[in-house]
């Protein structure tokens, strides 16, 4: 009974792989892959969490409620009691409404930044990779200087540059630091693409450039840069933590950070670390939730692995 | 006047600071409405690149073009980039080696089909797909509705291949180019092919230029045979009497080193000896000279002459007499 069931769902599998699109027979796989359903999960219950974050939150992030305490207790860390399960922060803040409500920010610059350096490098990657000759040395060679730039301090450098820090600052920073690693990457698979026996047969058929570029080129390009904007969402969530981390991101502490609440209690490191070990441990669950979605993606959308 | 007039066609690739490479020197032949004309030689005879010039898809940088290649009357090689791309696909197709590697691998097989209509014959989406559900019909695919939202990778090489031609036939070209069709299929499928292709030709007329070097491929299609040896055309002649009685001593080991069904159990297979690689420029003698069986002082020191021999074009100082046996078993 079980295998004539097993058979079926075979046979039924065959019938549908037959005629079904990239994308619907990628997904299929993905339901399947255990390594993507946790980078899922992990990403599911983070984007939930920084949504609901305002209801879920038990008090409000900038409120000083248990400010005596630590006026009481001479700059004492609020332990963790009832109504704070983590205790507070130095200025008396409860800390699990932070570690919540700081989602929504790390949310919002991950993402921010990285759909901004991927528009920057598609473009600066197509327009080098499609056009070539003196295009291409010229956006490869301002690629070059700034990959020559260690990406943290290029970062630095340019949050550094605006007098007023805030929240678009740092996505911006984060941002441009990303176009280079984009625009190289798919300016190189672009070139393998324009030599390829495809894109001659294209040619031999009269195409139109336009069209070989977007149809032929450019699809068939696209599967490194999006493995490389999953990594890039969570290495762009930790150098908007590192540059918050240092003083650079938005001053206003109301709005709470995980980078910056992870620079805010390194005084206290010594004597309390799970104050840091929150945020830190927020910020290594969710980049590693983006990499293994980023790496499942990639095998499943690759045409060759279809089965 | 013939559909296409290749004259004098030379290619020659030049990189800075490198001896300049002739890959196709001074090559002519005519192709009619109809008829199928065969280009025959080694890997590295100036086969491909021959094709490639023809169809203006040699790189513009370090490949100079010489000669004309008259279509119609136009030549082609004097068209602008705009004017030949309209032509490409629309009077002249071209169906290469590979059918797996020239099919985008992302774009179902249906869009592929339909984009050199709606490109060349302006019909709007829907229409094409019609269109192109005919034409993948008409090439031999089953179920070609099943197939036009297929992707390549789920087609068989036949299928491949057939959906290839399929697209380069789509807007009836009056020539098209094969450039070595059959070679990545097995031989089943290539016989399919081959009576497909021929099939196709005789009945929309088109003028075919088959490059292969397979000379079961030739003496199964082509009406009029090119041998070519280092970018040039050694012998060229009608289909028959090139097999029957090849002059050339370079086609006489191409048709000697054919393994016969009649050979005798343990007869040894007779290779031409040496290697493409082996030759002196032109300019000097004779290519082929050092692997030639026939060579006298004369080969390596004069460059034999195109002669009209009876309606067959020879490039040879001493020719194989008609008759001759293959060539000496080469002793291992």
């Amino acid at each position: 009974m079980a295998l004539g069931v097993s058979k079926k769902e075979k046979i039924d599998d065959l019938a549908e792989t037959a005629g079904v699109s990239l994308a619907a027979s990628a997904w299929k796989r993905l339901k399947r892959s255990p390594v993507f359903l946790t980078g899922a999960v992990i990403i599911g219950i983070f984007i939930l969490i920084s949504l609901l974050s305002p209801w879920l939150a038990p008090h409000n992030p900038s409120d000083p409620m248990l400010i005596d305490q630590v006026i009481k207790a001479r700059n004492e860390i609020p332990p963790a009691q009832p109504g704070h399960p983590l205790g507070g922060d130095l200025q008396g803040r409860d800390f699990l409404s932070r570690l919540l409500i700081g989602s929504q920010q790390t949310l919002i610059v991950g993402i921010g930044a990285t759909v901004i350096g991927l528009t920057g490098g598609l473009i600066l990657g197509t327009l080098a990779g499609a056009i070539g000759g003196w295009v291409d040395s010229a956006v490869m060679r301002i690629v070059d200087v700034m990959l020559s730039l260690p990406s943290l301090l290029l970062a630095f450098s340019i949050a550094a540059m605006f007098a007023r820090p805030s929240q678009f600052t740092v996505i911006l920073a984060v941002a441009i630091v990303q176009i280079p690693v984009f625009a190289r990457l798919l300016r190189g698979s672009m070139l393998a693409q324009r030599h390829s026996d495809h894109v001659l047969a294209a040619t031999a058929l009269g195409v139109k450039k336009g069209a070989i570029v977007f149809r032929h080129m450019l699809p068939n390009s696209l599967g490194p840069v999006i493995v490389q904007s999953t990594l890039v969402l969570a290495t762009a969530i930790i150098e908007a933590a590192a540059l918050s981390f240092l003083g650079l991101g938005n001053p206003d502490d109301r709005i709470p950070e995980w980078g910056q609440m992870l620079g805010d209690v390194q005084k206290v490191f010594d004597t309390h670390p799970q104050l840091a070990a929150y945020p830190a441990i927020c910020i290594i669950i969710v980049a590693l939730g983006f990499t293994l979605m980023g790496e499942t993606l990639r095998e499943a959308l690759d045409p060759k692995n279809r089965r | 006047m013939a559909l296409l007039e290749v004259r004098d066609l030379s290619v020659v690739f030049q990189r800075r600071g490198e001896e300049p490479f002739i890959a196709v020197d001074g090559v002519s032949f005519d192709v009619e409405p109809g008829q199928t004309v065969g280009l025959v030689g080694e890997s590295g005879c100036g086969k491909s690149v021959t094709s490639l010039a023809i169809m203006g898809l040699l790189p513009k940088r370090g490949a100079k073009i010489t000669g004309t290649v008259k279509y119609d009357g136009t030549d082609l090689l004097k068209l602008s980039d705009r004017e030949m791309r309209d032509r490409r696909g629309r009077d002249l197709g071209m169906v290469f080696q590979d059918p797996l590697s020239s099919l985008n691998p992302v774009v179902p097989i249906g869009l592929q089909v339909s984009e050199v209509l709606e490109r060349h014959r302006g019909m709007p989406r829907k229409e094409a797909m019609i269109e192109a559900k005919d034409l993948l019909d008409k090439v031999g695919i089953p179920d070609p509705n099943r197939r036009l939202k297929e992707y390549p990778h789920q087609l068989s090489g036949g299928m491949r291949q057939r959906a290839l031609i399929a697209i380069a036939l789509a807007c009836r070209p009056k020539l098209l180019i094969a450039d070595e069709p059959t070679t990545a299929l097995d031989v089943t499928i290539q016989a399919q092919i081959l009576s497909l292709m021929k099939e196709l030709v005789q009945d929309l007329g088109t003028a075919l230029v088959m490059i292969t070097h397979d000379l079961g491929v030739v003496a199964g299609l082509c009406d009029e045979v090119n041998v070519l040896y280092g970018g040039k055309v050694v012998e060229k002649a009608m289909r028959h009497k090139l097999f029957a009685e090849p002059r050339h001593p370079y086609t006489h080991g191409l048709l000697a080193s054919i393994p016969r069904l009649d050979a005798e159990p343990g007869e040894k297979l007779t290779p031409i000896k040496g290697s493409v690689a082996d030759n002196i420029p032109w300019s000097q003698g004779c290519a082929f000279a050092p692997r030639c069986p026939n060579a006298l002082d004369v080969c390596v020191q004069v460059t034999p002459a195109e002669e009209d021999q009876l309606g067959r074009l020879l490039r040879c100082h001493n020719p194989v007499v008609p008759g001759t046996p293959a060539a000496e078993e080469v002793p291992v």
